[in-house]
């Protein structure tokens, strides 16, 4: 039962990714791209339906963790304090950002939040990178100082940062989990890219395009890197795939996904794109929690174990019921999102429309 | 370590209370919402639609406000009460993540349809998808007050051997005895506020001689819904709430009530300070016998006071909950005579031209706010010194591992935040308002 909600947490977090990637994306390719109202108005408009949406996926995944497996939900949300504050105030920054902008007509006041906007997207896309990569690397849980826990063990408080470089005591930010967040942001470039070529008809594509193509090669040098300074950080990332080889199909599919979402680019296959950036998503997250498996929060000392899904689930009677009831949520989800979608299908081309209300 | 509670308590209060600022609003609306969309069709009535189109305007705006205030209540559990979070995950978690299921996709799916699906859409889907949006916001009511119920008076789990509460019976935490006349009671007072609203925005047009016809059907709805919902709070869902509170909480109500010594035919105090040092109401004015008679249904009945229950089982703040409480039941009492009179004037056809009662609605509007501010005041320091009421205490509950350094500087930031993202949403919302919904008229939906 804990590995079905193990599943369905990944899951969970995967579509929040893919969807809530998107609009981080959006608005990075806004910041870098956009020039002109037009333009600007184009890329709001791409993702006007969907973003509150897709932040639901993680009010919602947040919600299933806190019934799933309380313990990790806890030591998580506590020790990555700091990070997660801003992470909200961020959220919120950006969600004002997007509804004030049209509220007055004068050019400063809609600058102000365009660079709000970009600006959030491009933070909220790297803190969350970062913490993935402090998910991988793990953290100090028990706060473990000389060789004592200063709390119960499956507890930790990450500061910001400490020396960039310590193994046992690291902080939220040091120079693998940048690595990572700085990955993560040029990888929702992507991803935003092709959801905002997928949507929109007008010249201004010209010029995403161009940039998402030449991010997505920085990305696929950055991760042949990865495969080798992960080891560094965690010398045992690899043990879970050699012991059973099939499982390294995951991250060579998701590789493939990541090549091949710019060949479709190339090929103005824009759906097909979006589908393979959106793979390559998948196929990374799934990668790192094989890897880590069965721990869900390594920890970085000796003193304290991993928490894994097996030492911070719920009993299993809640596990139960929490499946029975998320079973029939999914598919009502599933129908709504569907909806969305659908209502909103088709590209907005630069015409007069743009200027009107963006949803 | 003492710091670091009163920070995460303070932060907890600060948040949760600007949060719902703007569900109480969402909900209460959106039923009105229905109610004039409903009529607009049925009757075939435009200016029942651009009422509601008007009204949607302004849910907008408040929607989004409870959404972005919502979401770092989701997050504190974790951040600010992790053992609080690690313990009652079992039971808590299943209520808030069937929440963000239901009735976060549910709300967040329609709500697109009811902004801008007028035009596409017929009459009937976008009455039908401002119906959906009703019945989201008023199930994300129900999962949060059972969280709540549970916490007042817990059921269905069983302690594990580290203290944790392990669910044993999910159907318990939905027929909570608790659970049934909080919920009522707290949807109810959402449309007492929402009613308050709609008619001061109605007296306000009256009164500048603007928009009278909007004017006077927003009164019309206002007061009518004032009425009836300011009666429901009292009688019957506040009386049996006070009833659960009697019997399953009963410290709480001695606090409640400023009761210090056990009493037989016990009064009731209307207005008087507590002094917790002599132990009395200075400068009471109180009716004999009438605490007994409500509670008990006799005039003799004895209630228990605060001197029956050792002091670190009584709620910690007793002052402050007896003002919230009385500050609640005071307003709750002047909103059903308020509403009366302009009821009467309204059948007489005389409500649309007095202007004295017209300014009298349109001060209201603050008022229904501050009186739930201090309901969930009564509910949160009557639990006290509980979190898990009588299993598990709130200095138990807070994060080990984050400091009070911490916690203050988040929660400035917060206060920071919200400051500004309450003139904003008053410089929003006023503009609307005083744009008129005559403005809808002008405004072509042709996508």
């Amino acid at each position: 039962m804990e590995v079905t909600w193990l599943y369905i947490m990944a899951f969970m977090f995967i579509m929040y990714a893919i969807l809530d990637g998107f609009d981080f994306g959006a608005g990075m390719i806004h910041l870098f791209l956009a020039k002109n109202e037009k333009e600007s108005m184009l890329i709001k408009r791409s993702i006007g339906p969907f973003w509150d949406g897709n932040e639901v996926w993680l009010v919602a995944s947040g919600g299933l963790l806190f019934m799933a497996f309380p313990k990790l939900y806890a030591s998580f949300f506590s020790g990555f304090y700091l990070p997660l504050m801003m992470v909200l105030w961020l959220i919120m920054g950006r969600g004002i950002s997007l509804e004030l902008r049209n509220q007055l007509d004068n050019q400063i006041w809609k600058a102000l939040w365009d660079k709000i906007f970009g600006i959030s997207s491009l933070l909220l896309a790297l803190i969350f990178g970062t913490a993935f990569g402090n998910v991988l690397r793990g953290v100090n849980l028990g706060g473990v100082e000389n060789g004592v826990s200063l709390y119960e063990p499956h507890f930790f408080f990450a500061p910001l940062w400490t020396d960039f470089a310590h193994s046992e005591n690291p902080g939220v930010i040091d120079w693998f989990s940048l690595f990572v967040g700085v990955i993560a942001v040029l990888v929702l470039i992507v991803h935003g890219g092709n959801w905002v070529l997928l949507k929109i008809e007008s010249p201004f594509k010209k010029r995403v395009r161009k940039f998402t193509f030449i991010i997505a090669l920085i990305v696929l040098m950055l991760m042949v890197i990865s495969f080798f300074i992960v080891p560094t950080v965690r010398p045992t990332i690899y043990d879970n795939f050699s012991n059973s080889k099939l499982l390294l199909l995951i991250p060579f599919v998701s590789v493939v996904a990541l090549i091949l979402s710019a060949i479709f680019q190339k090929m103005e296959r824009e759906l097909a794109a979006f589908l393979s950036s959106s793979l390559f998503i998948a196929g990374m997250f799934i990668s790192a929690v094989v890897s880590i498996y069965p721990a869900v929060l390594p920890s970085t000392n000796n003193v304290n174990p991993d928490l894994t899904i097996f030492n911070t689930s719920t009993s299993s009677y809640g596990l139960n019921i929490g499946l029975t009831w998320w079973i029939v949520g999914i598919l009502l989800i599933s129908g709504y999102t569907f909806m969305v979608h659908w209502m909103y299908r088709g590209k907005i081309a630069d015409d007069a429309n743009i200027y009107k209300q963006y949803h | 370590m003492e710091d670091a509670i009163l920070y995460d308590r303070l932060q907890f209060a600060f948040t949760i209370t600007f949060h719902y600022l703007f569900p109480q609003l969402t909900m209460g609306l959106s039923l009105l919402i229905v109610i004039l969309k409903s009529v607009s069709i049925v009757k075939k009535s435009p200016l029942h639609n651009l009422a509601a189109r008007f009204w949607i305007k302004i849910f907008a705006i408040n929607f989004v406000m409870g959404v972005v205030t919502g979401i770092p209540m989701e997050f504190q559990f974790g951040t600010n009460w992790a053992k609080f979070s690690e313990l009652t995950g079992s039971i808590v978690g299943q209520t808030l993540a069937m929440e963000g299921t239901f009735s976060f996709f549910l709300e967040s799916a329609f709500i697109g349809i009811m902004l801008f699906g007028e035009k596409k859409m017929s009459p009937k889907i976008h009455l039908l998808s401002c119906v959906l949006v009703f019945v989201g916001s008023w199930l994300s009511g129900f999962f949060i007050l059972a969280t709540h119920a549970w916490m007042q008076h817990p059921v269905g789990h069983v302690m594990g051997e580290n203290g944790e509460f392990m669910l044993t019976s999910f159907s318990a935490l939905f027929t909570n005895p608790w659970l049934f006349w909080e919920y009522l009671h707290t949807m109810i007072a959402a449309v007492v506020t929402a009613s308050f609203v709609m008619a001061g925005i109605g007296a306000f047009y009256m009164l500048s001689g603007t928009s009278q016809e909007f004017g006077k059907l927003f009164l019309k709805v206002g007061v009518i819904a004032g009425f009836v919902s300011s009666s429901l709070v009292a009688f019957p869902t506040g009386d049996q709430q006070a009833k659960n509170v009697a019997e399953m909480q009963p410290s709480t109500l001695a606090a409640m009530e400023g009761l210090f010594e056990t009493q037989e035919g016990a009064g009731i105090v209307l207005i008087g300070q507590p002094n917790m040092k002599q132990k009395r109401i200075d400068n009471p004015i109180h009716i004999p016998y009438i605490l007994s008679l409500i509670t008990y249904k006799r005039f003799d009945a004895e209630v228990k006071g605060m001197n029956e229950y050792p002091s670190d089982e009584l709620p910690s703040n007793v002052p402050l909950l007896y003002y919230s409480f009385h500050i609640m039941v005071g307003l709750g009492t002047l909103f059903i005579l308020l509403m009366f009179v302009a009821l009467v004037q309204l059948y007489r056809k005389k409500l649309y031209h007095q202007r004295r009662l017209l300014w009298i609605l349109m001060a209201a509007v603050p008022f229904p706010y501050i009186a739930t501010t201090a309901g969930w005041m009564t509910a949160e320091l009557g639990r006290q010194p509980w979190l898990v009421y009588g299993l598990m205490r709130t200095v138990d509950g807070a994060s080990p591992s984050v400091s009070a350094g911490n916690t203050l500087f988040t929660l400035m930031g917060f206060v920071g935040l919200y400051f500004l993202l309450g003139t904003l949403f008053l410089f929003l919302v006023a503009r609307i308002v005083k744009k008129g919904p005559e403005d809808e008229i002008a405004t072509k939906y042709d996508e």
